[in-house]
Parts: structure tokens; C-alpha cells; sequence
């Protein structure tokens, strides 16, 4: 097959990154109801996780004080302690649960982001016209559901962590802040978000393959 | 006189397959187009009118046959190239303007622009120019839902125009207008064509356009029919104006 090289056709076609990041952030700003409602699964099941970790960062905290009777209260509290454990983990009843948690709204993104990408078949085709390439597009709706990601995730992160620190508080008194290593707290925080925005970005993997593959001539589709 | 031909459509056949069943949509058209032209092509639904102009655009691929635009194989590019020339050579108008909804009038006409590598201020500068030729000076900043159906198909125009393509491709630009603003349409559509000397070809159903046109192809049954020259047309229109 014979390469064009005359001036007649070229190749070069960019999307800057600070212009994707523009637009990705726009199309969020326009649909935030439709957003909101994927990022409102993710922050939900986020918090779940968040909420777990600092959870069992305080029960760490407390066991860490070496005083016995934080451990009868623990117990009492439902956290899972056999009398030679130095430290709290999760049982596997509460691992499991959380994954499944996850896996539910990672399944829920991926809807959302498929019906989103059906939706948008107008706007994706017009900008294929435009000469958007297939990876312009992908990029879009890789920083959109990374932006979704960010948010949900951070939000549902920090309002676990908020809702464990004050049932814990309720429940042991100012010890149970008092004796907490912010170290951990910080880092379970964290862990949940990262998680949180990959999950989101996981979910939207497929939609925006379908997108980017989709062809300029769909701009053209007429809806009956 | 020599024309140079931005189109050629040579033996070209498109079948497409439904189910088991076969749909020959196009049976063997040849055409030529000539640059600088305004070309109308016209046929019922079904004829095999939007098929045609999807090849035209390097929107789909002939099954038998070849599209040269600008004497190059457009079946021969690769996706680069072939995004290049959907920035570059030509500029799209859709029935249903396609103005994207959460950009203003103005990042809509930039956005090409913006494709083919135009630094912003020379874009947002050169869209204003374009804003003002099709008369919405005062509404860049105007989002689609802002506007009205003839105001979004003038950014639209506008927006074609923006990398200064060689061939506007206009799918039924006045489908979704009334009258006189389709009307008000199709002379912006002339008058951009005969001042920048874009060849423009439109698939339509609309016989306001005959007016304008300087070739008008007749599609009928995936073939076409007849090809009839501003002096032949058989039919005349009269002007649509608003009655005072």
C-alpha cells in the first residue's frame, strides 16, 4: 500500500492536555446531576472502606495504650479479638464485604459511563468530523471519570473517616482520639481515595473504548 | 474549460448487509466535482443520497470503486490522515446543527482550530472574524441552548469554516429550520461559498437550494439519474420573503 507523503495530506492533529483537561471538566460541570449520581455510588462505597480502615486504626490505637481494658471494650464493641492479639486487623466476613461493595459500584460506574458514552453518540461523532483521532476521545472520558473519581472517592473517604472517628468517639470517649496514630488515619484515608479513583477509572475503561471507537458517521444518526 | 475536480467518485458500489439480507444502497455512481462549486445532490429517501454523500466525506468506505478528494485515494489513508483531512479539507454541516452543547459559540468554532494545532489566541481571534461573517458578533459567548435553530447552524457555518477547508459538506442544513430561516441559510451558505471559493456539496430534500446551485445530481435507486447545470434546471423557484 502505497504511503502518502505529497503535501497533499498530512498527519498531524493534537488535542493539548490542558485543553482535554478543559473540556473534561466542563462536560462535568454540564451534566452534574448525571455525575453526581455515578459519584455518589463511589463515594458510598468508598466511605464503607474508609470507615472500616479508621475504624480498625482506632481499635490499633487504643490496644496500643497496653491498657487490658480497652480490649474487653473492644470486644464488646464487635471488633474481632482473640485475648493474643496486639493489633486489630479485619476479618475476612468484613474483607469480604467490602469487596463485594466495591465490585457493586464498580459495576454501577461502568453502566453509567456506558449510557453516558450512548448518550453522547451525537457529540463523539461530531468531534470525530471535527478530526478529533480515537485517543482524544478516550483521554476525555479517561479525565472525566478520573475527575469523578477524585471527587467521590475523596469526599466518600473523608466522610467514612469523619462517621468512624465520631461513633468511636461516642463510643470509647476522647481516648479513642487521643491514643490514634494520625499517621494511619491519614493513610487509611488516602488508601480509600486511591482506590476510590481506581475503581473509577477501571469502570470507565471499557465505555471509553466504545467511545473512542465510535464513527464520525454516527453524527449523523437521527433519532426516531 | 479545464475544471480541476475536488470529487471524483469513480464506479463506486455500497452494499450493506442486514441481517441476511443484502441492501445495495449505491450501483455504480460516477461523478465529478468541479472546485469552487455548489453542488446540490438531491433524491427521495432511500435513493441512496446520504450513502453518496458519506463516501463524499471519507465518512464511510465504498464496497466496489474509489473516492479521490483532491486526486488523493481516501480509502488509501490511514487514521491520521484521515482525521487531517476531516480538520483540514473539509468542513461538516449536520441537519441537526451537532453544536457541541457545553461549549460556547465561540470554543465551538475554535475547536477545530484547535485540533489543527492554532494557538489560542490566533483561534479565539480568527473565530470572532468568523462569528461576525455569519452575523453573531454579539453572541459568542452564548451556549447552544442560548440560541435559536438558525443561530446554531450559523455557528455551525462558522465553525466548517474554521481551518478553511477546501469542501463543505452539508447534510440537509435546512431540515430542522422553517422557511425563511432556511432560506437566510442557503444565501449565507452562497455567499461564503463564492467569497472564499469553497466548493460546497449538500444532500438535501430541499428545493430552495435549486436556486443557488450551480450542478444539481439527481439520485434515484443508487444511481444517478441526471446531473442538470444552473441553466438547465427545469424547475425555478421563486424568493421566500417575509411579507411586510
Amino acid at each position: 500500500m502505497s504511503r502518502i507523503d505529497d503535501s497533499r495530506v498530512k498527519r498531524q492533529v493534537v488535542l493539548p492536555f490542558a485543553k482535554s483537561l478543559e473540556i473534561a471538566y466542563q462536560n462535568i460541570r454540564v451534566r452534574f446531576f448525571r455525575s453526581l449520581i455515578t459519584t455518589l455510588s463511589l463515594l458510598l462505597a468508598v466511605s464503607f472502606l474508609s470507615f472500616v480502615r479508621v475504624s480498625t486504626d482506632v481499635a490499633n490505637g487504643l490496644l496500643g495504650t497496653g491498657d487490658p481494658a480497652w480490649r474487653e471494650q473492644l470486644i464488646q464493641a464487635g471488633y474481632d479479638l482473640s485475648p493474643e492479639d496486639t493489633s486489630a486487623g479485619s476479618s475476612p466476613k468484613q474483607r469480604w464485604i467490602i469487596i463485594l461493595s466495591l465490585a457493586v459500584c464498580t459495576v454501577g460506574i461502568i453502566n453509567a459511563q456506558l449510557m453516558a458514552v450512548t448518550e453522547r453518540f451525537r457529540e463523539i461523532g461530531t468531534m470525530k468530523c471535527l478530526g478529533a483521532l480515537d485517543r482524544f476521545i478516550l483521554r476525555l472520558f479517561v479525565l472525566e471519570a478520573g475527575m469523578q473519581g477524585v471527587a467521590g472517592a475523596g469526599a466518600g473517604a473523608l466522610i467514612g473517616g469523619a462517621v468512624a472517628l465520631a461513633s468511636a468517639l461516642a463510643r470509647f470517649g476522647t481516648a479513642a482520639i487521643s491514643s490514634l496514630l494520625w499517621i494511619d488515619v491519614t493513610g487509611s484515608i488516602g488508601a480509600a481515595t486511591g482506590i476510590g479513583c481506581f475503581l473509577s477509572l477501571l469502570g470507565v475503561l471499557y465505555p471509553a473504548y466504545v467511545a473512542a471507537k465510535m464513527q464520525p458517521v454516527e453524527a449523523m444518526r437521527i433519532e426516531q | 474549460m479545464e475544471t480541476s475536480h475536488i470529487v471524483r467518485v469513480s464506479n463506486v458500489t455500497k452494499t450493506f448487509r442486514l441481517g441476511k439480507i443484502e441492501v445495495s444502497a449505491l450501483k455504480g455512481v460516477d461523478l465529478e466535482i468541479g472546485t469552487g462549486k455548489y453542488i446540490s445532490i438531491m433524491g427521495p429517501s432511500g435513493s441512496g443520497k446520504t450513502t453518496l454523500f458519506n463516501m463524499i466525506g471519507g465518512l464511510d468506505k465504498p464496497t466496489t470503486g474509489k473516492v479521490f478528494i483532491d486526486e488523493v485515494d481516501i480509502s488509501q489513508l490511514d487514521a491520521y490522515e484521515l482525521a487531517w483531512l476531516r480538520c483540514r479539507k473539509i468542513g461538516y454541516i449536520f441537519q441537526t446543527f451537532n453544536i457541541i452543547q457545553v461549549m460556547t459559540a465561540l470554543e465551538n468554532v475554535t475547536l477545530p482550530m484547535i485540533f489543527a494545532g492554532v494557538n489560542n489566541d490566533a483561534a479565539v481571534e480568527k473565530g470572532i472574524k468568523l462569528l461576525q461573517l455569519v452575523g453573531l458578533e454579539d453572541r459568542f459567548r452564548h451556549k447552544p441552548f442560548e440560541l435559536s435553530g438558525g443561530q446554531q447552524q450559523r455557528v455551525a457555518i462558522a465553525r466548517a469554516l474554521a481551518n478553511d477547508p477546501a469542501i463543505i459538506l452539508a447534510d440537509e442544513p435546512t431540515g430542522n429550520l422553517d422557511l425563511i430561516t432556511g432560506e437566510e441559510i442557503i444565501k449565507l451558505l452562497k455567499k461564503l461559498s463564492v467569497d472564499r471559493g469553497v466548493t460546497v456539496i449538500s444532500a438535501t430534500h430541499d428545493i430552495k437550494m435549486l436556486n443557488v446551485s450551480d450542478q444539481v445530481v439527481w439520485i434515484r435507486d443508487g444511481r444517478v439519474d441526471k446531473i442538470e447545470n444552473r441553466d438547465e434546471l427545469s424547475i425555478s423557484i421563486g424568493q421566500v420573503e417575509i411579507r411586510k
